[in-house]
This record gives C-alpha cells, sequence and structure tokens, in this order.
C-alpha cells in the first residue's frame, strides 16, 4: 500500500518554494536527452508541459484523441486568468491571492500547493505575453483587467470572451516549435487504454488508434496524465463532449489514490436546459456578473405570468424584482462564488421563482450596465446624458466590446437578443476540483505516474473560483512540473530506453483488447448514449447541487445495477479495427459508471457541507454551508479495492499554519 | 419537423463514398444541428446501421472540430457560426438537406464526414510560434505598452479556430484565410517582429507543398469564416511576404 505522504517542504510558507527547488535534483542536459516523458492530454495542462519539458530537452511523446491538440476542451474557458499582478493598484498580492483561493475552496485545499499557485501566477502572464497572447488592452496599451467571484480586486487577465482559446493557442505554438525540432512526438486521435507498471513504476501506455483502432504500446521513465476534469460523469456539462475520466480511472485501478471525487463545480450562469434532445450545456462566462445583475420577481404571480409568457421581464418594475444576491451578501453582490450563487439560483427557483418554461432559470440583466456605461460614453463625447436613446445605443456599444461574442452564442442558441431582454441563465456542471491525489511534487501513489491541471484535486479544494482553472493549468505545465519530475527522474539517467516487449505491456494489451471486444460482442438493445444519459440523472438527482444520505445510498444502489444492465444489453456497433465512436464512447461512460459509484460513497462519507458540497443534514439557519472542521479537515484519497464502493479510505490530514480557518462568508 | 438527409457515406479512405438517404422525424427547432445528427446516429444504431461519423467535440463554436459541408455552405446556412451552434430553426419542415465533408485534396476523407486536417497542424510547425523558452524570467508583461487598436486586431486574427471552412468554401482549396491570421497575429505584436520574416517565408511554403491553391480574392473565406476572420488579413500576409521576399 503507497504511503500518503504529502512531502511538503518545510520552512516558511512564502520559502517553501523556492527552497524546494533550490534542493531538488537535477538532471543534466546530456542526461535529460536520454529520457522520455509520456503526456496525456494537451489542454493548458499538458499542452504547457509538454513545450516545456521539450524545451528542457527530454523527449516527448504526447497524446490527444481530438485530431489535433488545439481542440483540448481548454480552448472553451471564456473569461479569464487570475495573477497577483497587482497593475490596479487595488492592494493585490501574492498572499491575498493565496488566501482568497483557500478560502473560495472552502478550506479543503492543501495550504502550500496553493501559495506555490500565486507566486508562479505572475509569470504565466509574462510568459503568455511574450508568446504572442493578445490579451485584452486599455487605451495607454497597458493590460487591462476584470473582477471575478469570491474577491474584492481586479486581478483577472482577459481576452474578451475567448480567453482559454487564446492560452491555448499559446501553449499549442510552443508546442508546435518542438514538435519541428522533433522533441515532440505527436500522437492525435490517441486515446490512452491504460497504464503499464514495470517494477512498481509507471513506464507507459496503451493506447488506441482512433482512425484504425489499432491498440499500441508506448513507453516512457515517466507518465504525465492531463487529461482533464470529469464532469461529464452528469451527461449534461459545459464540458466538451469527448471530455472523459479514463485516464484518470484506469490509473486509479492501478494504484494512484482519487481525492475527493464529490467535489464538483456547479456553475450557476448556464443557458437553462431547454428539452430531452439536449447534448450538452453552454457557460456564460462568470466576467458577466461584473456587469450583469441576478434576479427573479419579488412575487410567485409575477413569476407564474413571466413562465405563461404573459408578463415580460422588461415590463417588471424595479420595485417588484428581487436582486437576491445583491440582498443576500451585500459585500460581494452578484460576484459572490459559484457554489454559493449556484445554490442561491436553485433556492429561489425550488421556492416557485423560476422564470422560464420548466421553472428553472434566473434572470441575468444588462440593462443597468448598458445605462451605465452609456452615460459615462456620452460624458465623454459631451453628448446629452439625458438622451435614453443616445445613451442606450453607446451602453450597448460598450456592452458588445466587453462581452459580444458571449451575447452573440446566447442570441444563437436561444434565439432571443440580450440586448433588449435579460437573459435567463441557471446552474450547470462545469468543473472538478477533486481528482487524482498527488503530492507537493505532483506525483500520484504510483511512483512515475503524475498528475496535472484539472486532473488532480490539489489547488482548489471544495470550490474553485473563477479564472483560477487556466492558471492552475499553466501553473502546472509550466512552472511546476518541469521541476518536480526532475527530482524523481534523476534516478533514470542510466536506467536506457524502455522496453516494450516486457510481459507487464503484453498483459496490459490483451486486457485491453479483450475489454473491447466483450463490448463489441454484448451486442444489446440498448445505446451506449442511454446509458450515459440514465447515469448522468441519478447523479445531478441524487448527488448534485444538494446531496441527503437516503439519496446518495440509493444512488450508489442504482449505479451498480445500471452498470450490470450495461454490461449485459449494451449496444456498440461495428467493430474494433475502425473509426468506431460509439465504442471509443463505451468505453468511456463503463469508466463513468464506476466513478459515479465511487463520486456518491465519498459525497455520503463527507458529513458536512463545504463548498460545492451541500449536504442538507449540514446548513445554517440561513440556509449556508456548515463545515465540520473538527472532523473533516481532510482529503479523502481513496485507493480502489476491486469494486467502486469497496475502495478503501485514505486521510490527508489538512493543516493551516497561515490562514485562520473561519466560517467563509460573502456578506 | 421532418427531414430527409442526404449524407455522404465513405467507410474509409480508401473505398468510395455515395451519397445515401435517411428519413428522420419529431427533430424540434430548438435543437443543434449535431443533436439532430446525434437523433439520427440512435436510430441508424438501433436499426443495426452503421452510424454516420463526424468530428466533434466543445459543441460551442470554439474548439474547430465540426466540420459539415450542409446544403452546399461550410457549416450551413447561418452566419458566423460553426456547425455545432448552428439551429434547426434555420431550416423549414419538410426539407431535404445535403450533409456532405469538407472537401479538399489536402482533407482527405477518413470516415463519412470525418476528415483529415493535420495539414493546417503541419503549416503551424513550420512557423506558427514565438520562440520564446519558458522560463519564468521574461520581462514584466506590461514592459511592452501595445497600441489598443493593434492588439485587438492581433486578437480579431487569433481567433480563428482552424475549422478549415476557409478551405472547403474556396473554389481553389486556399488556406490564405488560415495561414494570414496566423501571420498577421504576429506581424501586429512587436513580440512576433523579429522571426517574421523566416516566420511567413516557412509557413508559405509549407503550405504550397501541402498542395493548398492560391488566392484569388473571391472572398468566398471571408463569408463562411464562422469567425468573421477579415480578408485584410490576407492581404497583410502578402505584403508581409512580399516585405520577406526582398529582405531574404
Amino acid at each position: 500500500m503507497a504511503k500518503l505522504d504529502s512531502k511538503v517542504p518545510k520552512g516558511p510558507i512564502s520559502e517553501k518554494w523556492t527552497n524546494h527547488k533550490n534542493n531538488i535534483r537535477l538532471v543534466s542536459p546530456a542526461n535529460k536527452r536520454q529520457i522520455d516523458v509520456i503526456v496525456v492530454g494537451t489542454g493548458l495542462a499538458g499542452g504547457s508541459a509538454a513545450a516545456t519539458l521539450a524545451e528542457l530537452g527530454y523527449n516527448v511523446k504526447s497524446f490527444c484523441f481530438q485530431d489535433s491538440p488545439r481542440r483540448a476542451h481548454s480552448i472553451a474557458a471564456q473569461g479569464g486568468i487570475n495573477a497577483a499582478k497587482n497593475y490596479q493598484g487595488d492592494g493585490d498580492s501574492i498572499h491575498r491571492l493565496f488566501y482568497d483561493t483557500v478560502k473560495g475552496g472552502d478550506y479543503r485545499s492543501r495550504e502550500s500547493n496553493v501559495h506555490r499557485l500565486a507566486e508562479v501566477s505572475a509569470n504565466i502572464i509574462d510568459q503568455c505575453v511574450a508568446q504572442g497572447v493578445p490579451f485584452a488592452r486599455d487605451y495607454g496599451g497597458l493590460l487591462d483587467n476584470r473582477s471575478f467571484g469570491g474577491v474584492l480586486v481586479s486581478r483577472t487577465f482577459y481576452a474578451k470572451g475567448q480567453t482559454g482559446q487564446q492560452l491555448l493557442l499559446g501553449a499549442y505554438s510552443a508546442m508546435n516549435r518542438q514538435i519541428a525540432r522533433g522533441k515532440i512526438k505527436m500522437f492525435n486521435r490517441h486515446e490512452m487504454m491504460d497504464v503499464v507498471l514495470v517494477d512498481g513504476k509507471a513506464r507507459g501506455i496503451i493506447t488506441r488508434n482512433l482512425i484504425n483502432g489499432k491498440i499500441e504500446r508506448h513507453s516512457a521513465h515517466a507518465v504525465v496524465i492531463a487529461s482533464g476534469g470529469y464532469g461529464n460523469l452528469f451527461f449534461l456539462s459545459t464540458n466538451a463532449m469527448g471530455s472523459n475520466v479514463s485516464a484518470t480511472w484506469k490509473i486509479h485501478k492501478k494504484g494512484a489514490y482519487f481525492a475527493n471525487p464529490c467535489f464538483t463545480q456547479i456553475h450557476p450562469t448556464c443557458i437553462p436546459v431547454s428539452g430531452d434532445h439536449q447534448s450538452k450545456l453552454t457557460l456564460m462566462s462568470e466576467s458577466l456578473r461584473n456587469d450583469g445583475r441576478i434576479w427573479v420577481p419579488k412575487t410567485k404571480e409575477d413569476a407564474q405570468a413571466i413562465r405563461e409568457g404573459k408578463l415580460n421581464p422588461t415590463d417588471l418594475s424595479e420595485d417588484k424584482r428581487d436582486y437576491y444576491l445583491e440582498r443576500r451578501y451585500p459585500a460581494f453582490g452578484n460576484l459572490v462564488p459559484r457554489d454559493v450563487a449556484s445554490r442561491a439560483a436553485k433556492e429561489r427557483c425550488d421556492t416557485g421563482f423560476g422564470v422560464n418554461k420548466t421553472g428553472e432559470a434566473v434572470f441575468l440583466d444588462f440593462a443597468a450596465a448598458i445605462v451605465r456605461y452609456g452615460k459615462e460614453k456620452a460624458h465623454l463625447k459631451g453628448l446629452d446624458e439625458d438622451d435614453i436613446k443616445v445613451v442606450n445605443e453607446l451602453g450597448k456599444a460598450a456592452v458588445k466590446s466587453k462581452y459580444g461574442n458571449l451575447f452573440q452564442m446566447y442570441e444563437k442558441i436561444v434565439d432571443e437578443n440580450p440586448y433588449e431582454t435579460p437573459m435567463m441563465i441557471y446552474p450547470a456542471v462545469h468543473y472538478t476540483m477533486g481528482g487524482t491525489w498527488v503530492d507537493y511534487n505532483l506525483m500520484t501513489t504510483i511512483p512515475g505516474c503524475f498528475a496535472i491541471g484539472e486532473a488532480n484535486f490539489s489547488d482548489h479544494g471544495a470550490n474553485r473560483l473563477g479564472a483560477s482553472a487556466l492558471m492552475q493549468g499553466l501553473a502546472d505545465g509550466y512552472f511546476v512540473l518541469p521541476y518536480t519530475i526532475g527530482d524523481y527522474l534523476a534516478d533514470d539517467i542510466r536506467t536506457g530506453a524502455i522496453s516494450t516487449d516486457s510481459k507487464e505491456f503484453e498483459e496490459a494489451e490483451n486486457d485491453v483488447k479483450q475489454k473491447i471486444e466483450s463490448l463489441l460482442k454484448t451486442k444489446g438493445n440498448k445505446t451506449v448514449d442511454y446509458y450515459h444519459k440514465k447515469l448522468g440523472k441519478i447523479i445531478w438527482n441524487k448527488c448534485g447541487m444538494s446531496r441527503n444520505a437516503d439519496d446518495l445510498k440509493q444512488a450508489i444502489e442504482e449505479i451498480k445495477i445500471l452498470r450490470e444492465d450495461f454490461y449485459a444489453n449494451v449496444l456498440v456497433p461495428g467493430s474494433s479495427d475502425s473509426f468506431n465512436e460509439p465504442l471509443a464512447k463505451a468505453i468511456r461512460v463503463s469508466d463513468f459508471l464506476e466513478l459515479g459509484e465511487l463520486f456518491a460513497k465519498d459525497a455520503l462519507e463527507r458529513k458536512e457541507s463545504c463548498g460545492g458540497h451541500f449536504r442538507e443534514e449540514h446548513q445554517s439557519k440561513e440556509g449556508e454551508a456548515l463545515r465540520d472542521d473538527e472532523n473533516f479537515t481532510f482529503v479523502s484519497a481513496w485507493e480502489y479495492k476491486g469494486n467502486p464502493s469497496d475502495a478503501v479510505l485514505h486521510k490527508e490530514q489538512l493543516n493551516y499554519e497561515n490562514i485562520e480557518l473561519k466560517t467563509r462568508s460573502y456578506k | 419537423m421532418k427531414l430527409t438527409l442526404k449524407v455522404w457515406r465513405q467507410k474509409n479512405s480508401k473505398e468510395k463514398g455515395k451519397i445515401e438517404s435517411y428519413d428522420i422525424d419529431k427533430i424540434s427547432p430548438d435543437m443543434s444541428f449535431l443533436e439532430m445528427m446525434d437523433v439520427l446516429n440512435e436510430k441508424l444504431t438501433i436499426e443495426g446501421l452503421d452510424p454516420v461519423a463526424f468530428d466533434h467535440d466543445c459543441r460551442e463554436g470554439i474548439c474547430g472540430s465540426c466540420s459539415m459541408f450542409i446544403n452546399g455552405e461550410a457549416h450551413g446556412p447561418d452566419r458566423l457560426v460553426t456547425t455545432c451552434q448552428l439551429h434547426m430553426r434555420k431550416f423549414n419542415d419538410g426539407e431535404t438537406i445535403y450533409i456532405e465533408p469538407f472537401r479538399a485534396k489536402t482533407f482527405p476523407v477518413i470516415k463519412d464526414l470525418v476528415v483529415d486536417r493535420s495539414s493546417f497542424d503541419r503549416i503551424q510547425h513550420a512557423g506558427g510560434f514565438i520562440s520564446v523558452n519558458t522560463s519564468g524570467n521574461t520581462q514584466d508583461a506590461n514592459s511592452i505598452p501595445i497600441e489598443k487598436q493593434k492588439a485587438d486586431n492581433a486578437f480579431d486574427a487569433a481567433t480563428c479556430i482552424g475549422c478549415g471552412a476557409c478551405v472547403a468554401t474556396c473554389k481553389n482549396s486556399s488556406a490564405m484565410l488560415f495561414v494570414s491570421a496566423k501571420v498577421s497575429q504576429y506581424a501586429l505584436l512587436p513580440q512576433g517582429k523579429i522571426e517574421a520574416t523566416d516566420r511567413v517565408l516557412n509557413m508559405v511554403k509549407q503550405m504550397d507543398d501541402e498542395g493548398f491553391g492560391n488566392c484569388t480574392n473571391t472572398g468566398a473565406c471571408e463569408v463562411e469564416c464562422p469567425k468573421g476572420i477579415s480578408l485584410e488579413n490576407i492581404a497583410r500576409l502578402n505584403r508581409e511576404f512580399i516585405k520577406a521576399k526582398i529582405k531574404s
């Protein structure tokens, strides 16, 4: 059994990372050329890690299931990336970013990792600008910032509503340079099927070529998993259709502990579900809460009239609207953290104030912002600030320049013009804070197997703040892993190339082939999507925004039954030796069907509310989350034992030496 | 809605393909085009037939995976959207819809509607980057102020999603809009100036070596581009190319 040692360096928190870097072992440039590293995934974490490792001199093999590394789902991140630059002079600092992130995570993240994240955050912006990432700038030519939820400063750098795209294309360009040099060997349309352990160390992976179905063996001295999160467990989420848990689940089954699986982020501002046909949900960036005001009608009668189409939201006067976030949380208002905003929306809708046909939507309104910006612009131009027409026109142009692509996206999907009528939004699954357990060096409990980005668990605790995912992905990939992996690889300078002819590779390959054949042979009567949708409903209804013991116990049983049904009755068309998307999906869903059970078990065992994990049994009189610091200030790290719910719990106690544990308040 | 779909079916890159006809019913106008394709595929799967292969991933118009030619237009009849953001309300009940892959010699079909766009990646390998190593010691991000207009133009060029609609639309299968977007992004920024000469020469060479056609200024690419990448970028590419040719 692997020991749960976080390997956090000693010393004051602000010196830990510097001291650690000064003391860990290095690999000489000549020796780096003898060492191979596999990186699975090409998002912000995987792409930046692959590029940086190759720059350092390692031989990198990079894998993605998409047809190009540029398409990894980091591309869809909208709002921005945090960095403690204090360019706005509003009192920001490394300490504040560290503090906000720990508090935002509801005191369930590892202090030392979060501090390191805050320390390297400024380097990320410098690096990206040097790469030619076109961040938004002000008229003086300097970088612009905006605010995100849960903080009182403006530290978010952005490129309109396409920050993830620009950062990913930056990492992709860094990869391209190394692909051209031959230092990265790129494998597009390849899916990792399993990790291979030799003498207890990760020494390679088995992949499936998605074009011709060929099962391939790839060896390396270390394996880095950067395959993202598992939000698609819910079927409907803001994740891409191909996003999956398979890489992290496979390493879990081979010995990597899975940490805090139940910590999921439900993002408050997504386009509401419109019907059963829906295949995925679309996020409306949190940046919109800088200017948008969230409200529902004050009376249920008005809400009903709006639902039935008898009343226009724009006709409802101010005194009949309930800006419930501003009412409940005056200090942070519409910019409370995501978990708080999501629960508040659910509470209003559950009580009967929902505003769309399904009753599951609230308004996000830009009318006030349009007037505010319009007046400002009119004043600047010396025009009449009381001319509503002029003000509206200028205001809409100002809003468009900030959020144009988001408004366009909304209009295309919903067929309503958000400049004229308030947007309708509802929470949806967006991000998973839980993931593979890693130590301070980002190594999992399998020696030589690392996990970075959303695939690991370490930095966001029970709730992630907006614009912090991009920060963490790039911090891990550009500035943390490239250092820490050297300490491990220093032992491998004399190992030489790893052979793929060993029995370990053969066994792993055979297992994969067997699994594929058995899925194809089943020839049942229900499609893969049928099972995925069923699983998603169970998780959303019983392990979603609020959870209780009875529901969670039921969910565990229902998932078990569904999994048995899947293996008995699933219909996977086609053959294994061709382009076969349903087969690829069946493999991913089979892993979700196992993870789902562990997810529910983790939620059941954590008998407290914290961040995105809300247990109905544990709440304050005002309905706020109630933590139990005495009994639950730990990371749940689960060890696989053959059946998801037989997993054994290991606890990593969290010590807060620099930040006092307090009840999180945004009032 | 009831629809007749005429879909390009091709088993793999070696075999010949042909159009197959499918009738489909109970399509909601609120569905996206790909959700309509999901319905078709569920039906085909249950009937024991091979579902239609198509590329797709983010389904929010940013990853650039989806790539269908619908009724003779890349990404279908709507403007400034990818296929995944195209909604069925843009079609009429009873309509016949033709669905084909992006066609170009440089985009060989892998299966059905899935094409191989790795030629785009290879063009980027040739010069789509600024040579800066990760170090943590690059200069402070605010040490080079950049004129807002230029930064905004660079951003607009950088929003290209690499879907290939420009190539599929162009009668010459030219990749000029795609290449010009990357060249423009870096040409507009001070960081990109140092390698500007080599970059444009190498990227254009790779583009030619891949077999993409020439630009004859028809402008169809701009019309069909889901991100509205402007033709001005092609003009800038030409200027950059001439400049580089003279210099070298």
